[in-house]
């Protein structure tokens, strides 16, 4: 039986691609100039008269794929084989089994959770996601355990061998597709006038000006002094979480308290967001405030913007002994009795102080806005 | 040639496979693929795991778009989980609470795709290394490496976006710094965020744009480059490591049909049913413990997904640097979040042309090399892993000082010190390490395996017999040459040991019948300490 492989082609060239078994689909030969022909191959008769395993053998020829050794994994018949068989079957049953386990669980068990009883009792619809996954995952994974075994234990074990054709093209395939490129392009002029070139370029540059351009401009927002300001105005006084205007008698020595602006949704600003805090007696007497904001404490009490001067988290995690405050993401670390100095961690300035002042019926008020930008720093931010 | 025409086939499936390949002509690529021989190595599964782990979140994915809404509009919970009743939160977050709580099997759902999520990321990252430490890269594969790069790059922007959209306290906190850093930006910062987030931070349309990027075009993306990386490796076949049989110009291993075809299946859903335990039995991602988002709030140890570690590491380590230029100025952040990561990968995705041009290679490589054949790559990889590790230790550094009552601050300077010590110091030991392997497959080649059988010369000298691989000269010096492949270190490796008998509770098969080599008449010659045999004539 002969193959085109062997016969078209000679040996040099299998190296560089041009075997049977890579051409494109269709079958056309990758031999320029000639017309695809079929090849001296079997005749319809003798393709007829192949067993099944003389033309899987042809066709892995013309692939370029040899089995060099097959051998079943089990001897056929043997008690290895039946255990195998019984293994691969328990597990296509182990995948029935769990997804009737799974439809029953997720059709029959408690799923909502139930708060009427608080607390009385074990709520088994607890336990309603595991049971769906242990079920859900057993039935996959039996499957593919199964499916497993069956290819590992009883298909045939075989060791098979594909040529590679790889690298560069043959010579014959370059240098035509080459000089066809080529003949295009110099058909086309595009070397020869050079307007028609430098005004395609000049087009392109445009064409690509009209993808951006309406994608940014319907993005693009202009910053303003939007992240220079905060709804803070002179005389707003200080709410606490629950909405109440905060009294100097409201805080213990040592507390801190987050306060928000009397403004629509102050509570959810992502810049307004304050901490009030009551330094302790002796923290009070060595309370040392930025040059400029000596008068921005009242008595005891300091205000700092919540939001960290690094990444914009809230530096929450306050140790009154120390006058430490913690930032959780990054570890930053500020003095509030050195005006909220950064001393470790990435970040670099003080957490903006809040001017303080108490109105005339008692209550806290800001005396104006944060003097400088709170919050993480950027390119316009000039101090 | 006979004009006979084939006989029509007899079978239905038969006359439509004929009437398939009339209209399509497919008979013949279809038997290319059929016979097409992938190697056998259990490392060429990782890069499966990520595909497996891939489709699992395009299928979860689906069924969670069915219930999320992506809204910033506040709302008043009312579902069943009971805490937050009555709490103002986003429509984005309080979907999330229904799918958790008030859709069947929609928690079983949201875990098993945030598990998938981070699965897909590690075997990417994974398979990198596996195809990294073998050198599989090389020509004429750089392309699809570049390709691998892309997709761990998008895969990490995919798993940020995707962790950002339930709205919830934590993803809230990522989305704060992540708006922090498109503000570090020189120049264009200020600008970018405020286009992206639709002005100052919130806004109300970051979790609308994020949820479109998210499931449609970052997995648009991804499944383009999937597919490209999977013809490219279709168009170049599968690279396998050195071994009997196996050369450039081949591959040894098991055809498409049906083996490799029906094993992979199999690992499919053997991946599938794992994820799906992990997210039942796992809990992962517990919203409703964290609350609506507020811009004033914050939880202890908030913690990215593990693949952004290593950038929360880097900002927690760098030095408090402010750059001031004509005025305007360059944040700390910048430093660890756009530009390191921006150097690591561009390194990453250059590395195959950057090692062609040093090494000055332009070979075409299928066969793959073991680590320790190529020190200097491998120290390279350690010194990445050890910079790598350092990192992401350190994202979690104030966990791990609460849990080991260390001094955080300490914990942040081991950290900046290990960031730069520690590499140096793994690319030496891996060179080290290295070359005391090549060795030792040299030193076995040509002494032999220790058989630990001990002997007592004539004179007095204890000396231990080796068994020679091959053939061996007259110095008793073995003449194998080493061939890339693992060499045989113990005698088991070799067949000094029997198979075990399979069976259970009985033996379910007869014992192969063992070579004694003590009964083998040729084999009575005395051997030496190196295994040579002992000159007779003397």
């Amino acid at each position: 039986m002969s193959t085109p492989a062997s016969e078209e082609f000679p040996a040099g060239d299998a190296r560089s691609g041009a075997h049977p078994g890579e051409a494109q689909p269709g079958g056309a030969q990758p031999m320029a100039g000639s017309p695809p022909v079929a090849g001296p191959g079997p005749s319809h008769a003798e393709l007829a008269a192949m067993s099944r395993e003389e033309l899987v053998t042809l066709g892995g020829e013309m692939d370029g794929v040899r089995v060099v050794y097959a051998e079943p994994p089990v001897p056929p018949g043997s008690r290895l084989e039946k255990r195998a068989v019984r293994q691969v079957a328990a597990s296509f049953l182990g995948v029935t089994l769990s997804v009737v386990a799974f439809v029953v669980l997720f059709v029959a068990w408690p799923w909502q959770l139930d708060y009427s009883g608080q607390g009385e009792g074990f709520d088994y619809a607890a336990l309603y996601t595991p049971l769906l996954g242990l079920t859900l995952g057993s039935a996959l994974t039996f499957l593919g355990v199964g499916v497993v075994l069956w290819a590992k234990k009883l298909m045939t074990y075989e060791v098979v061998v594909q040529d590679r054709h790889e690298g560069a093209s043959p010579q014959i395939e370059r240098q035509t597709t080459a000089a066809t490129m080529l003949s295009g392009l110099n058909d086309t002029g595009i070397g020869r006038h050079t307007l028609v070139r430098r005004t395609l370029l000049l087009a392109s540059a445009a064409l690509g000006l009209l993808a951006v351009v309406p994608l940014v401009g319907g993005l693009i927002k202009k910053p303003g002094d939007q992240l220079f300001r905060t709804p803070w105005e002179p005389g707003m006084r200080l709410l606490g979480l629950d909405g109440v205007p905060v009294r100097p008698l409201d805080m213990r020595p040592g507390s801190l308290q987050t306060v928000f602006p009397p403004v629509e949704a102050g509570n959810r600003s992502a810049d307004a967001v304050t901490m009030l805090i009551r330094l302790l007696p002796d923290q009070a007497q060595r309370y040392r405030p930025r040059e400029g904001q000596e008068g921005y404490r009242w008595n005891d009490f300091v205000a700092f913007s919540k939001i960290c001067t690094h990444a914009g988290c809230p530096v929450s995690l306050y140790e009154q002994e120390t006058g430490l405050i913690l930032c959780p993401c990054h570890q930053s670390q500020f003095d509030v009795t050195d005006g909220a100095k950064s001393i470790f961690g990435p970040a670099t300035r003080s957490l903006p102080q809040l001017p303080l002042d108490v109105d005339n019926d008692g209550y806290f008020v800001a005396t104006s806005d944060f003097t400088e930008p709170i919050g993480p720093a950027f390119w316009e931010r000039s101090s | 040639m006979s004009t006979s025409a084939p006989a029509r086939p007899a079978t239905p499936i038969g006359r439509a496979a004929s009437g398939a390949d009339e209209r399509l002509t497919i008979a013949g690529p279809l038997r290319r693929t059929l016979n097409k021989v992938f190697p056998d190595h259990w490392s060429f599964l990782l890069g499966e795991i990520a595909l497996y782990t891939f489709v699992i979140l395009l299928l979860t994915g689906t069924y969670l778009t069915f219930f999320f809404d992506a809204s910033m509009e506040e709302v008043v919970y009312d579902g069943s989980y009971d805490p937050l009743r009555g709490v103002e939160m986003s429509k984005a977050y309080a979907t999330s609470l229904d799918i958790s709580f008030d859709v069947r099997g929609g928690l079983l759902m949201r875990q098993i795709h945030h598990w998938a999520a981070l699965l897909f990321v590690a075997a990417i990252v994974v398979h990198l290394m596996r195809t990294f430490f073998t050198g599989a890269f090389r020509k004429p594969r750089e392309a699809n490496w570049m390709i691998g790069v892309a997709l761990l790059v998008l895969g990490i922007l995919e798993g940020v976006f995707g962790y950002s959209l339930p709205d919830d306290l934590l993803s809230g906190t990522g989305l704060r710094i992540i708006n922090a850093i498109i503000m570090s930006i020189p120049v264009i910062g200020t600008w970018t965020a405020f286009a992206i987030f639709g002005g100052e931070f919130p806004g109300e349309v970051i979790i609308a744009r994020f949820y479109i990027l998210h499931v449609l075009l970052i997995p648009g993306i991804l499944l383009a480059l999937i597919s490209a990386h999977l013809l490219l490796i279709v168009k170049n076949k599968h690279t396998q490591f050195p071994g009997p049989g196996r050369t450039e110009d081949n591959v040894v291993g098991k055809r498409f049909f049906p083996v490799f075809a029906v094993k992979s299946g199999g690992f499919f859903m053997v991946v599938f049913g794992l994820t799906a335990a992990l997210g039942g039995l796992v809990q992962i991602n517990p919203i409703w413990l964290y609350g609506p988002y507020n811009p004033g709030l914050v939880s202890a140890g908030s913690q990215p997904d593990w693949y952004v570690g290593f950038l929360d590491g880097s900002t927690r380590l760098f030095p408090p640097w402010d750059l001031y230029i004509f005025g305007y100025n360059i944040p700390p952040l910048f430093w660890p979040t756009i530009v390191m990561p921006g150097i690591l990968f561009t390194l990453l995705a250059l590395y195959p042309i950057i090692e062609a041009k040093l090494t000055k290679d332009t070979a075409h490589h299928n066969l793959l090399q073991r680590p320790r054949d190529v020190p200097v790559r491998t120290a390279i990889g350690a010194m990445a892993l050890a910079f790598y590790t350092v990192l992401w230790i350190s994202g979690g550094n104030d966990l791990i000082a609460d849990k080991f009552n260390i001094s955080l601050n300490a914990m942040t300077w081991v950290g900046r010190i290990g960031l730069i010590v520690l590499p140096p110091i793994a690319y030496w030991v891996a060179y080290r390490l290295c070359l005391g392997l090549q060795q030792h497959d040299r030193q076995v080649l040509e002494h032999g395996v220790e058989t630990g059988i001990i002997r007592r010369l004539p004179h007095g000298e204890f000396i231990e017999v080796h068994q020679p691989l091959g053939p061996v000269d007259a110095h008793g010096h073995g003449s194998l040459q080493y061939g890339g492949a693992p060499v045989p270190k113990r005698m088991n490796h070799i067949g000094g040991l029997g198979r075990a008998v399979k069976g259970f509770f009985t033996p379910i098969e007869d014992a192969a019948p063992r070579h004694d080599p003590a009964l083998d008449e040729e084999r009575q010659v005395e051997l030496t300490g190196s295994g040579r045999p002992k000159d007779t004539e003397a």
